[in-house]
């Protein structure tokens, strides 16, 4: 993001003596915080399933995983998009506008169902391709861009359908997103997730198309000099991130057997919550694909053992909220103690002979 | 993204202490101008084919209430003017107005005879200390504004959520002398505008003439050399936000007078339209130019289409769809004036060596 | 370019999952040959009328929205009657009104067992699916204010017969404006399923011959948003000045209305009547903006779809037509056709009589 460099840059004076251990520091506390969160995720797994009772049944596994879809398809672009210091804040009115185009292709359009969803998915990557011009393109700040598209995108997913709901999409349809595998009570949407997990994972820590994802996330010049096109590749980065709004949307649509202008309003900040709290950094150039799937997991499981608990909804509420800020000030605070430790550590050095 | 994407013309035009500042103030002047004189033209236009269908547009009722509906967004986009000069956001207002309204209603009801003054200090002041919140947990946690205002969105609401537990509060709960302030007129102009109007000239006089007003410009155009040149950049960061708290929560006390009926919901979504009524009225989302009179204008052409449309009976889902196309339209605008700008800008130091 | 041809591989890669996705289920699905999903049976066993009611039945309340005061009324409704039965009451639900998380909600009460869930539908269609499996795990479901399609529930408890509020509705417009004139709806969000059968019947009530002078000019949408009612209610006097009276059937839209209409010009010029909580309205009546105006007790309707759900468990009745149950209070009920229980006509608000209303 462009707005953003403000934070970040202690006071000047200070800043040559102190930026290795800092980064030294942050980089620690980075590396673990993969590990911590996937530490928190167990603690929070094994805590609700000793206190909390009917937490640790098959059944509500699968009611926690099916709730959680829809979040982790739309976690994984924006892992990407985030590394490289972007945002996209239009996804869930994408993933609503997604719903509500397959609505009214299924009322009015007479193709088969098999094709419309196709199209939804074509749909969604024009729609992120719209973000990916207006960012790259024109080369606007793509925090202001997907606040307008946010706006726009939901407009627009009420105009398609008013106030109508289109709920009559087949049963069969319907009943198989929400099938468990035969024999588990693992939802057969997982092993999509999963995959497109892995292929996110692949492209961002295994080839050097993720390296150059991590190089524009910390110095966008630096990238262009070593030969990676920025614009192109945030461009495609966006695309992507519109077509799993398009399967997200298909998947919320059939669902709930309903597709409406209203669906997933708001999710937008629980994908940026749940990629930040798996330890991605706002400021791009950091971050790992397994930290935001544990993050996404972890996120899931609070909720539905504070619910299981009867917590109070305005309490999730500020729950969410907390976590948000503690993922953004914890790793930096932690940085902060390990720097003030190792200059501590070399001032003693120092004196010591 | 990267800096060098947007930087160029801001870093040159905003800092109005650096050398080449005088010409490119003036330049930036004249350009904001254009800007202003550009939203009045578009409101002229929309009143001109509201009204040539529906002559009552124009009458008494129809203007008072229009000032009425905007002097709380004017408010709010004069905070969120502040805060986007010096690069970074507020997404916050929303909730923290919707935390002082209540706050208010509760203040009634535990002291009926509580004098409105003392109720109005009381919501200032509470706007203020979340508006601490926020400025205090980014200079603890050096991250961009985005990310923790997002956080207190969900967490100040959820407070809200938590105190009201599904309690409403009535017009007849409040005091009279307190509801008129939200109806009444001055010479037929709604007393809810005039203060809206004195907040924007006090902050418009600020930001031109005071120093630490232009400071923030320089804060927002280029933080580290704001630093450099020795300007308390934390320190008024901070008092931006508080500053911005504040005014959200002087829109709260407004809004209850204004509305009499309030629940916990008061305000949701609003920093979207709040950031947008910014954005249009030319204040730059990446920081250091943009003036209150722009932000303003921008607010009240936001209300005018929303009731213009409920005038001409259109759609009134189409609304949201035109806030973002708004939004798409006038960063684009920016941009474009931005490149001019430069251009024009190298063209003129060519001539001087 | 290599990360050009690598990433629209991956774009290729995605195109495939959906094409994968998308034809893994069956070949050609359309509209026209899809069958109609067949829905659980409505009601299972037989009812038996002198069972008495359980003890400690595990009743629950999902409103559409925890911060609605309409639903805590209602809900404490339902918690004095789950007392009266010697049930353990809980109200949970989402801090917005969506089907989504309703859903998220029942699979949580299924999950802890509950006995009977009686919930308020955000959407007809997106929370049956989630209905459907708590009642497969043994809970009773009863629905009231709004219902979902009937397959998903046992039993619906209807605040009134929708064609009691329209006639009431009309006629309290239609006697204030004299008999003659143009009227306007305010309506809430048009896929709230109640609105909309109600300004159906209201079109067809305004048909018949006693009415023939009252047109209805048009119908706005509130989005059962306080300021967005307040502008559109100040659209409508704008866009139609010929305009006598507003119907606003929704508790938010009729008092955003009263208080734009008390601080106007049109100040007991343009009538306003609808459904209205006392509390809300007390000061608009008292001023003169609004002559009368209607509605049930929610704190009743709540009480009533408790006993409901307890007769349910309890095995009294089955939601089948004809089974007859006792609720408190309030009497005895009959389960009408598609098992809608009828809570009865909407009590008129005026000067005369608010003053001893209190929700």
């Amino acid at each position: 993001m462009a707005h953003d460099s403000l934070t970040p840059a202690p006071p000047a004076g200070v800043r040559p003596e102190r930026e290795p251990g800092r980064r030294a520091g942050l980089g620690g506390a980075l590396g673990s915080w993969d590990a911590a969160i996937v530490a928190g995720l167990v603690v929070a797994g094994l805590v609700a399933a000793v206190a909390v009772p009917n937490f640790a049944t098959g059944r509500n596994a699968q009611f926690l995983l099916l709730d959680l879809v829809p979040l982790a398809l739309l976690a994984l672009p924006m892992t990407l998009i985030v590394v490289t210091g972007e945002i996209d804040l239009s996804v869930a009115s994408m993933v609503g506008l997604c719903s509500t185009l397959m609505g009214q292709l299924w009322l009015s359009s007479g193709l088969s169902l098999e094709l419309i969803c196709v199209l939804v998915v074509l749909l969604g990557a024009l729609l992120g391709a719209v973000n990916g011009v207006f960012v790259t393109g024109f080369g606007l700040p793509s925090l202001a861009v997907t606040i307008g598209t946010l706006a726009l995108y939901r407009g627009l997913s009420f105009v398609v359908l008013g106030d109508q709901a289109v709920a009559d999409f087949p049963a069969d349809w319907t009943a198989a997103v929400v099938r468990p595998i035969p024999g588990t009570s693992i939802p057969v949407m997982v092993v999509p997730v999963v995959l497109l997990a892995l292929v996110f994972g692949v492209v961002l820590h295994a080839t050097a198309v993720g390296r150059a994802l991590y190089a524009m996330g910390n110095n966008g010049e630096a990238a262009t000099f070593a030969g990676v096109s920025v614009a192109r590749t945030k461009f495609w980065l966006f695309v992507a991130s519109g077509a799993v709004c398009g399967l997200a949307g298909l998947f919320w649509t059939l669902r709930y057997a309903s597709a409406r202008g209203d669906n997933a309003t708001g999710l937008e900040l629980t994908v940026v919550t749940a990629v930040l709290l798996g330890g991605v950094s706002i400021f791009g150039g950091r971050g790992r694909l397994l930290g935001v799937v544990a993050g996404v997991l972890l996120l899931g499981v609070v909720r539905n053992a504070l619910q299981l608990d009867d917590v109070d909804a305005n309490a999730l509420t500020i729950v969410t909220g907390t976590l948000l800020i503690a993922s953004v000030v914890l790793p930096n605070a932690v940085g902060d103690v390990r720097a003030r430790l190792h200059r501590r550590r070399q001032r003693a050095q120092v004196t010591a002979p | 993204m990267s800096l060098s994407d947007t930087g160029v013309a801001e870093r040159s035009t905003g800092a109005p202490s650096a050398g080449a500042g005088r010409s490119g103030r003036g330049l930036t002047e004249r350009l904001l101008a254009v800007r202003e004189l550009s939203l009045l033209l578009a409101l002229g236009a929309l009143v001109l084919v509201t009204t040539l269908r529906n002559d009552r547009f124009l009458s008494g009722q129809s203007v008072k209430d229009l000032l009425l509906g905007c002097a709380i967004l004017v408010i709010l986009a004069v905070g969120q003017t502040l805060v986007i000069v010096t690069r970074n956001v507020d997404l916050s207002v929303g909730s923290i107005l919707g935390l002082v309204a209540f706050a208010t209603g509760e203040l009634f009801l535990a002291a009926p005879g509580t004098p409105w003054p003392v109720a109005l200090v009381t919501g200032v002041a509470l706007g203020a200390v979340c508006g601490a919140v926020n400025g205090g947990l980014i200079a603890v946690a050096r991250v961009p504004a985005l990310v923790i205002t997002l956080g207190t969105l969900y967490a100040f609401r959820g407070v809200d959520y938590y105190w009201a537990a599904g309690q409403q509060i009535n017009a007849a709960d409040m005091p009279r002398s307190f509801l008129r302030l939200g109806n009444q007129t001055v010479l037929g102009v709604p007393v809810l505008f005039l203060v809206a109007l004195v907040v924007v000239a006090v902050a418009g006089y600020y930001l031109r003439s005071y120093r630490s007003g232009r400071e923030l410009y320089a804060i927002g155009s280029e933080p580290a050399a704001a630093r450099l040149s020795g300007i308390p950049v934390g320190r008024r960061v901070l008092a931006v936000f508080v500053a911005s708290g504040a005014l959200a929560g002087l829109a709260g006390v407004l809004y209850a007078a204004r509305f009499g009926t309030l629940d916990a919901a008061a305000g949701t979504g609003l920093e979207l339209q709040v950031v947008a009524a910014a954005v249009v009225g030319g204040v730059a989302i990446f920081g250091g130019s943009g003036s209150v009179y722009g932000a303003a204008l921008g607010a009240v052409l936001l209300t005018m289409i929303g009731s213009s449309l409920a005038v001409l009976r259109i759609d009134p889902f189409w609304q949201q769809a035109v806030v973002g196309a708004l939004i798409l339209a006038a960063i684009g605008l920016d941009r474009l004036l931005a490149l001019r700008m430069a251009a024009r800008l190298r063209g003129r130091s060519a001539h001087g060596a | 370019m290599i990360t050009l041809t690598r990433l629209r591989l991956g774009a290729t890669a995605l195109t495939l999952t959906a094409l994968v996705l998308g034809t893994a289920a069956c070949g050609g699905t359309t509209r026209d040959n899809a069958g109609s999903d067949s829905g659980a049976s409505q009601a299972g066993g037989t009812a038996n009328p002198q069972a008495p009611i359980k003890e400690g039945l595990k009743i629950a309340f999902l409103p559409k929205q925890v911060n609605n005061p309409y639903f805590t009324t209602a809900d404490n409704g339902g918690k004095e009657a789950v007392t009266e039965v010697k049930g353990e009451f809980k109200e949970v639900g989402p801090s917005e009104a969506s089907a989504s998380s309703q859903v998220s909600y029942i699979n949580t009460l299924s999950q802890q067992g509950m006995d009977v869930i009686v919930t308020s539908a955000n959407d007809p269609n997106a929370i049956c699916g989630a209905l459907n499996q708590a009642k497969a795990a043994g809970a009773k479901i009863v629905t009231f204010d709004s219902d979902t399609k009937p397959e998903c529930r046992q039993i619906f408890v209807n605040q009134v017969t929708a064609q009691g509020i329209a006639e009431n509705q009309v006629k309290l417009i239609s006697e204030q404006i004299g008999g003659q004139g143009e009227i306007a709806i305010l309506s809430a969000t048009a896929n709230a399923t109640n609105q909309n059968t109600w300004i159906e019947l209201m079109k067809e009530e305004l048909k018949k011959p006693e009415y023939s002078k009252v047109k209805l000019v048009t119908v706005a949408y509130g989005n059962d948003d306080d300021q967005k009612s307040f502008q559109e209610m100040q659209g409508l006097l704008q866009a139609y000045p010929n305009l006598k009276g507003v119907i606003s059937p929704t508790t938010v839209g009729v008092a955003a209305a009263a208080r734009y209409l008390s601080g106007s010009q049109y100040k007991g010029k343009v009538k306003l009547t609808g459904l209205g909580t006392p509390n809300q309205m007390r000061e608009y009546v008292k001023d003169g903006t609004v002559d009368a105006f209607a509605l049930w007790n929610p704190a009743d309707l709540g009480y009533l779809a408790a006993y409901a759900g307890a007769a349910l468990a309890s095995s009294q009745i089955t939601g089948a037509e004809g089974d007859r149950f006792t609720a408190g209070k309030l009497g005895e009920f009959t389960v009408g056709k598609d098992g809608v229980v009828v809570l009865g006509p909407p009590t008129v608000f005026d000067k005369s009589n608010i003053d001893t209303f209190n929700f």
